[in-house]
C-alpha cells in the first residue's frame, strides 16, 4: 500500500493550489443559469405568504382565517398564533396563507390583517439611551468582569478595592480618554430572502431551502413534522446571501411543509422584502462609555467601560470578550447591561460580536492618539507588545506589526497622515486616515467527502456542504485537482444536498478548513489506491509514484509513467470510491488550524457643510494561513470591505420610537452602498511561510470586522471631532460638528 | 397585489375614457413607483391605465420661440442626453442624481413629477397624514418636512425634477376629466398640501392626466440643481434646491429658487431670491440666499439637520448655476 502523508505541498511545488482560478460557477451565476431557491418553481405549486404582526408589542384578541378564505384563489390558511398570544415584535408571522397565485395570497393576507384585532402593549426600541431603557424596566445585568494586576488585601472589600484601584490607575495615567461610542443594529438583508419550496413524495419531504446548513437542517424539518431526518432531503445549489442568518429550517418553512402535506401540493414560501429585514436576522447593537488611561508613551494601562445594547426581545448585548477588542490591557473593568427591545431576536452576523467590539473600542484608542497629538498607527503599534509579551490576543503581535507595515505602505500612510483635525481643507472638504485591527478563529468544521474515480478517468465528489457565494466549489476542485495532478475543470463537485456525506454548516469561517481537509484526505486516499495499481503495472514502488500533469509518474524514472486515464482503467468495472473525513479536534492534522490577524486602513473625505462622507481608499491586509485560492480569497475580502463600508456609513435598522415599527424595512430606505460609494479597495493577502505552514484557515469573517473602526477613525482624523455612533450618516456628522465649535 | 383591469390606450381620448369609467383608476407611466405601491397594497386600483403606448405623450419638440414641449412619458434617459435640454442644466442635474440606469430608462417625466411621497408611514400603510400628523410628530421624522409642516401633512414631496421645472417656469398641459377639458398650469400648481386623509398631494382631479410639460425659452437664464445625497445610489436626497437666475450687467436681475425634499410640496423660496436680486453672485451672496431660504424653517423633533442641508443646497445650486465651484462634493 502506497504511503499517504496528509500534508500540503510546498508553495513552490504546487500546480493548482494557490494559483489564480476563475470561480467554477461564475458563468452560471453571471448568466442566470444558476438556480437559487427563489428560482425553484414546482408544477402545481401554491404560493404562500405570511401575515406579519402590525404592532411591535401586543396581545392578539381576534384572529380569523375567514376573510382570507373568501378571497378567490386562496386554498389554505394556517394560523400560527392564536388569540391571547403576546407578540413581541412587529412582523412576527401570525398566519400563513397559501393560494393559487402570489396576488391571491397577498390579498388573503391583507384581508386577514384588516380583520385582525389586538390590544397594544408598551413598546421600547430606543436602546441607545441606557437611562430610558432602565426607566422602562428593560435592562438586566449582563456578564461583567474585572482584572487587575494588583490584588485586594485579605481584609479589603474586593469591589471597593477594584473601584479605588481603577481610579488610582486612571489618576496616575499620563493620558486619559473618556468617550461614548456606539453602533446600531443592522440586518442581514439577504438579497435572496429566507424561505423554501417544499413538496412531499411518498411520505418524504423534499425541501428546496435557502440555507447555509444543508446537512444540519433535515433534522430541524423532521422533528416538528413527526418524521425522521432520513425522510427529509434538503437541497440548496446556490444561496443569495446568508451571513449567519440561514442555519435554521425556520418556522415559516415548516408551516409551508405542513400546508404542502395538508393540500397535497408543493408550496413555495419566500419572505417578502420587509419580512426578510424584520425577521430574517439582525446584528446586536452596542454602545459604550469608556475611560481609558495610558502612560506617556500611549501604552494603555487601564480600561474601564460600561457597555449595553440589544439582541432583540430576549435581551443580550455585545459579548464582553471583545471589549476592548484584540488589545488586552492588564487592568480592566467591564460592566455589561442587556436590553430587551420589541424587535426580533438577533441571528449570527458575520463574525458575531467582533465588528461591534472593534467599532466601539478601537475608536477609543484612536481618540487616545488624537489627544496625544500622536500618529494613530504608532499608538496601535506600540500597544501590540511583543510575541514574548503580547499586548493583544488572536494572532501574534509580529503578524499584526508586519501587516501594519504593509498596509501603511499601500496606503502611503506616512505621507498622507496629519494630526486629527489638522489637515488642509479644500472648500468644506477635509480628509483623514484611520485604522483598526482584528482577529478570528476560523478553524475547519467536521466534513466528509465521498470521492469517486471512474474507470474512464472522470472524478467526482459529494459533500453535504454548500457554497455561500464564497467559492466553496472552486476550493474543493482545486484541492482535489492538486492532489490528483489534474486540471481544476476535470473535477465534478457535488454539494448542496443533505443526502451527501455530512459537512458542517457554513458559519464562523469554518468551511474552507473543513472541506479542504476532507477533500484532500479523500483524494490522497484514492490516489494511494491508484498508485498501488500503477505500481503493479509498471513494476515500481508505489511510494515513488506521484500524480502530476495528468499522469502517474515515477519520481525515480520519469520514463515510467501512465496517463491518468490509463491509470484509472486499472480500477476495474466499478468506480473507486473513498471517503475522506475530518473531525475537528479529533483528527490529527497539520493541514488546517485557526487564529488569524488582519489590519485595515481607511482614507476618507468629509464635506463639513453636508456631513457627507466619501470613501477614497481602503487597504485590507489579511492573514489566513495557507491560501487555497487567491482569487476567491481576494473576492471574499472585497465583499467584506464593502459590507463593512455599509455598516460604517449607511446601514441602520430604524425603529419608530412611538410604534416600534421597523420603518425602513425596504431596499429604498434601508441604505446600502453602491459602486460609487466604495472608493478604491486594495487587498493584500499575507502568506509568509510562517503563516502558510499553519495550514488552511477560514477567511469569511475576519475582513468584515475592522471597517467600522477604521472608517470612524478616519472620519475623526479628518474632522478633529468624533462622530460617536455608526453608521456615520450626514445627520450624525452634522450633529457632532454642531456640538463642537470649530477651533 | 389586488386583481385589476389593465388597459393600454393609444390615444389621449381613449385615456380619458378609460379613466372616466373604471372605478378607482391609476395611471401607469413607467411604473417604478406605482407597481411597488400596488405590491405592498398601499394603492389598490380597480383599473390601471398604461399611458406608455400613447404616441402623443411621447413627443419631444422644440416649438416656435424656443419653447420645448416634453411628452409626459418621455423617459428620463432621453432627457439626460437630448440636445433640446441643453439650455436647462437644472433638469439634467436632477435626473443625473437618480443614479440608476434602470430607473432613468424606465421612469418618465410625468411619472417622476407625480410620484407618491416616500414617507415611511405612508408606505407602511398608515395613510398620507398618519394619524393626522401625530405619528410623524411623535415618531421618527428624520426625513420629514421642515417647511409647510404645521398641518397634518409632514411628508416631503418626492419629485427630484419638479423643483427644477418650477424654477425654470415650466407649465403642465392637463387634460380631462371631460374630453374637451384642457388646461395649462404652472408646474407648482400641480402640488398641494393635503389637509384631510384621502386627499392627494397633487391637484389632479380623478380622470385628469398630465400630457406634456412645457419649458419656456431659456432667455439667458442659467440654472442648476444641487442635491445633498447620502451616497451615490438612486436613494432620495436629504435636501435639494434648484435655482434659475438671470444676470444683467454682472448683477442678478431675477431669480427663482425652489427647494426639494423639505416640504409636502416643492418649496419656492421667495426669501432666498429676494436676498440676492441686485447683487453679484459669489460665495457670500449665495450663503446669504441659503440663510434666507431657511430662516422660517420649522424642523420637527429629529430633522433639525435638514435646515443646514437645505441652506447648503440653495447656496450650492446658486454657485453651480453661476458656473462657480461649490466648495463641497
Amino acid at each position: 500500500m502506497a504511503e499517504v502523508s496528509y500534508t500540503w505541498p510546498a508553495k513552490d511545488k504546487t500546480s493548482v493550489l494557490g494559483k489564480r482560478h476563475d470561480r467554477l460557477d461564475g458563468l452560471a451565476k453571471a448568466t442566470g443559469a444558476a438556480k437559487y431557491t427563489y428560482d425553484i418553481n414546482l408544477k402545481n405549486q401554491l404560493i404562500a405568504k405570511g401575515l406579519g404582526c402590525p404592532h411591535a408589542h401586543c396581545r392578539i384578541t381576534t384572529i380569523s382565517a375567514d376573510a382570507a378564505k373568501k378571497v378567490p384563489g386562496v386554498v389554505h390558511v394556517e394560523i400560527l398564533r392564536q388569540a391571547g398570544a403576546e407578540i413581541e415584535w412587529e412582523g412576527e408571522l401570525l398566519a400563513v396563507v397559501a393560494a393559487e397565485s402570489e396576488g391571491a395570497a397577498a390579498e388573503g393576507v391583507k384581508a386577514m390583517r384588516d380583520a385582525l384585532k389586538y390590544e397594544a402593549l408598551d413598546v421600547f426600541v430606543t436602546e441607545a439611551d441606557l437611562e430610558a431603557a432602565k426607566a422602562a424596566g428593560r435592562t438586566t445585568a449582563g456578564a461583567g468582569s474585572t482584572t487587575l494586576e494588583k490584588e485586594a488585601g485579605d481584609d479589603e472589600d474586593e469591589k471597593e478595592f477594584e473601584k479605588k484601584e481603577i481610579e488610582r490607575l486612571l489618576k496616575e495615567s499620563a493620558h486619559v480618554v473618556e468617550g461614548f461610542y456606539g453602533i446600531d443594529v443592522i440586518t442581514h438583508c439577504c438579497l435572496e430572502p429566507h424561505g423554501s419550496t417544499v413538496e412531499w413524495q411518498d411520505g418524504k419531504l423534499i425541501a428546496h431551502h435557502s440555507t447555509q446548513n444543508v446537512s444540519g437542517t433535515d433534522d430541524q424539518f423532521a422533528q416538528p413534522l413527526g418524521i425522521t431526518a432520513g425522510d427529509v432531503t434538503v437541497h440548496c445549489d446556490h444561496i443569495g446571501g446568508g451571513f449567519g442568518s440561514k442555519f435554521q429550517a425556520d418556522y415559516w418553512s415548516i408551516a409551508a411543509a405542513r400546508i404542502a402535506k395538508e393540500t397535497g401540493r408543493p408550496v413555495k414560501l419566500m419572505l417578502d422584502r420587509d419580512q426578510e429585514l424584520k425577521l430574517g436576522g439582525s446584528r446586536p447593537s452596542g454602545y459604550i462609555k469608556v475611560r481609558l488611561g495610558a502612560d506617556k508613551d500611549g501604552i494603555i494601562k487601564v480600561w474601564d467601560s460600561e457597555h449595553w445594547g440589544t439582541s432583540g426581545a430576549s435581551g443580550g448585548a455585545v459579548a464582553q470578550g471583545v471589549v476592548p477588542y484584540v488589545f488586552t490591557p492588564k487592568n480592566l473593568r467591564r460592566v455589561v447591561t442587556n436590553i430587551k427591545t420589541n424587535c426580533a431576536q438577533q441571528r449570527a452576523w458575520r463574525a458575531p460580536n467582533h465588528p461591534q467590539g472593534c467599532a466601539i473600542t478601537h475608536v477609543a484608542i484612536d481618540d487616545l492618539a488624537a489627544k496625544m497629538g500622536a500618529d494613530s498607527l504608532e499608538i496601535f503599534k506600540k500597544n501590540l507588545g511583543t510575541d514574548d509579551e503580547p499586548g493583544v490576543g488572536g494572532a501574534k503581535p509580529s503578524v499584526y506589526a508586519a501587516e501594519m507595515d504593509i498596509a501603511a505602505k499601500l496606503m502611503d500612510w506616512k505621507a498622507k497622515w496629519h494630526p486629527h483635525g489638522k489637515g488642509p481643507a479644500k472648500g468644506s472638504v477635509v480628509e483623514g486616515l484611520g485604522m483598526a485591527i482584528h482577529t478570528w478563529g476560523g478553524a475547519g468544521h467536521n466534513s466528509t467527502c465521498r470521492l469517486k474515480i471512474y474507470p474512464d478517468g472522470s472524478v467526482e465528489t459529494q459533500c453535504g456542504s454548500q457554497d455561500l457565494g464564497t467559492g466553496t466549489r472552486t476550493v474543493m476542485a482545486i484541492v482535489v485537482a492538486e492532489t490528483l495532478g489534474l486540471p481544476v475543470e476535470h473535477i465534478k463537485i457535488n454539494i448542496g444536498s443533505s443526502k451527501y456525506p455530512e459537512s458542517g454548516p457554513s458559519g464562523g469561517s469554518t468551511t474552507v478548513g473543513g472541506v479542504s481537509e476532507s477533500h484532500r484526505r479523500a483524494a490522497l486516499d484514492a490516489l494511494a489506491k491508484i498508485r498501488d495499481l500503477v505500481a503493479a503495472k509498471l513494476e515500481v514502488n508505489a511510494d515513488d509514484l506521484v500524480a502530476a500533469g495528468g499522469k502517474i509518474v515515477s519520481t525515480k524514472d520519469a520514463g515510467k509513467s501512465v496517463s491518468w486515464k490509463e491509470a484509472c482503467s486499472l480500477i476495474g468495472l466499478k468506480p473507486l470510491e473513498v471517503e475522506g473525513k475530518y473531525v475537528r479536534g479529533m483528527t490529527p492534522t497539520t493541514m488546517s488550524s485557526g487564529g488569524v490577524g488582519g489590519v485595515q486602513m481607511a482614507h476618507v473625505a468629509v464635506d463639513r457643510e453636508t456631513g457627507v462622507i466619501k470613501m477614497k481608499k481602503f487597504v485590507a491586509v489579511q492573514d489566513m494561513g495557507l491560501i487555497v485560492s487567491p482569487k476567491q480569497a481576494e473576492s471574499q475580502i472585497y465583499g467584506a470591505v464593502i459590507m463593512g463600508i455599509a455598516f460604517a456609513l449607511f446601514e441602520q435598522r430604524i425603529c419608530d420610537p412611538k410604534t416600534g415599527v421597523f420603518v425602513n424595512a425596504e431596499m429604498a430606505t434601508y441604505k446600502l452602498p453602491r459602486l460609487g460609494d466604495i472608493g478604491e479597495i486594495v487587498v493584500e493577502l499575507y502568506e509568509p511561510e510562517s503563516e502558510r505552514s499553519r495550514g488552511v484557515i477560514g477567511l469569511g469573517e475576519p475582513p468584515v470586522i475592522s471597517p467600522g473602526g477604521a472608517i470612524s477613525n478616519a472620519v475623526a482624523n479628518a474632522l478633529g471631532v468624533r462622530v460617536p455612533i455608526l453608521p456615520l450618516t450626514p445627520q450624525r456628522v452634522l450633529e457632532a460638528l454642531a456640538k463642537t465649535p470649530k477651533a | 397585489m389586488k386583481n385589476f383591469e389593465y388597459a393600454t390606450p393609444t390615444t389621449e381620448a381613449e385615456v380619458l375614457e378609460l379613466l372616466a369609467d373604471g372605478g378607482q383608476a391609476e395611471i401607469l407611466a413607467g411604473g417604478t413607483d406605482l407597481v411597488g405601491l400596488m405590491k405592498k397594497m398601499v394603492i389598490n386600483p380597480d383599473r390601471v391605465v398604461n399611458v406608455m403606448e400613447v404616441p402623443s405623450f411621447k413627443t419631444l419638440e422644440q416649438l416656435d420661440g424656443g419653447v420645448v414641449a416634453i411628452g409626459a412619458t418621455v423617459t428620463l434617459d432621453v432627457l439626460l442626453s437630448h440636445p433640446y435640454l441643453d439650455p436647462y442644466p437644472a433638469i439634467r442635474h436632477a435626473i443625473g442624481g437618480i443614479a440608476s440606469a434602470p430607473l432613468q430608462c424606465q421612469g418618465t417625466l410625468g411619472g417622476e413629477v407625480l410620484q407618491r411621497p416616500q414617507c415611511w408611514f405612508y408606505r407602511g400603510g398608515k395613510g398620507l397624514l398618519a394619524a393626522a400628523g401625530r405619528d410623524v410628530e411623535d415618531g421618527d421624522n428624520r426625513f420629514h418636512a421642515i417647511f409647510g409642516n404645521s398641518g397634518a401633512a409632514k411628508f416631503v414631496s418626492s419629485s427630484r425634477i419638479a423643483p427644477a421645472l418650477i424654477a425654470l417656469g415650466a407649465t403642465a398641459r392637463v387634460v380631462g376629466p371631460s374630453p374637451t377639458d384642457e388646461q395649462f398650469l404652472p408646474v407648482e400648481a400641480l402640488f398641494r398640501i393635503p389637509r384631510h386623509e384621502g386627499e392627494r398631494e397633487n391637484t389632479l382631479l380623478p380622470g385628469q392626466v398630465v400630457t406634456h410639460v412645457i419649458l419656456p425659452p431659456v432667455d439667458e437664464a442659467t440654472s442648476a440643481t444641487y442635491e445633498v445625497r447620502h451616497g451615490e445610489g438612486p436613494d432620495y436626497p436629504l435636501a435639494s434646491a434648484a435655482a434659475a437666475i438671470r444676470f444683467e450687467g454682472g448683477f442678478i436681475k431675477d431669480a427663482k429658487i425652489v427647494l426639494g425634499q423639505v416640504a409636502p410640496t416643492p418649496w419656492i423660496s421667495h426669501e432666498a431670491a429676494d436676498a440676492i436680486i441686485g447683487y453679484s453672485l459669489n460665495e457670500e451672496t449665495a450663503e446669504a440666499a441659503g440663510k434666507a431660504a431657511v430662516a422660517s424653517a420649522q424642523p420637527l423633533s429629529m430633522n433639525g439637520y435638514k435646515v443646514q442641508l437645505a441652506k447648503t443646497a440653495v447656496k450650492r445650486a446658486l454657485l453651480l448655476a453661476a458656473g462657480k465651484e461649490t466648495g463641497g462634493f
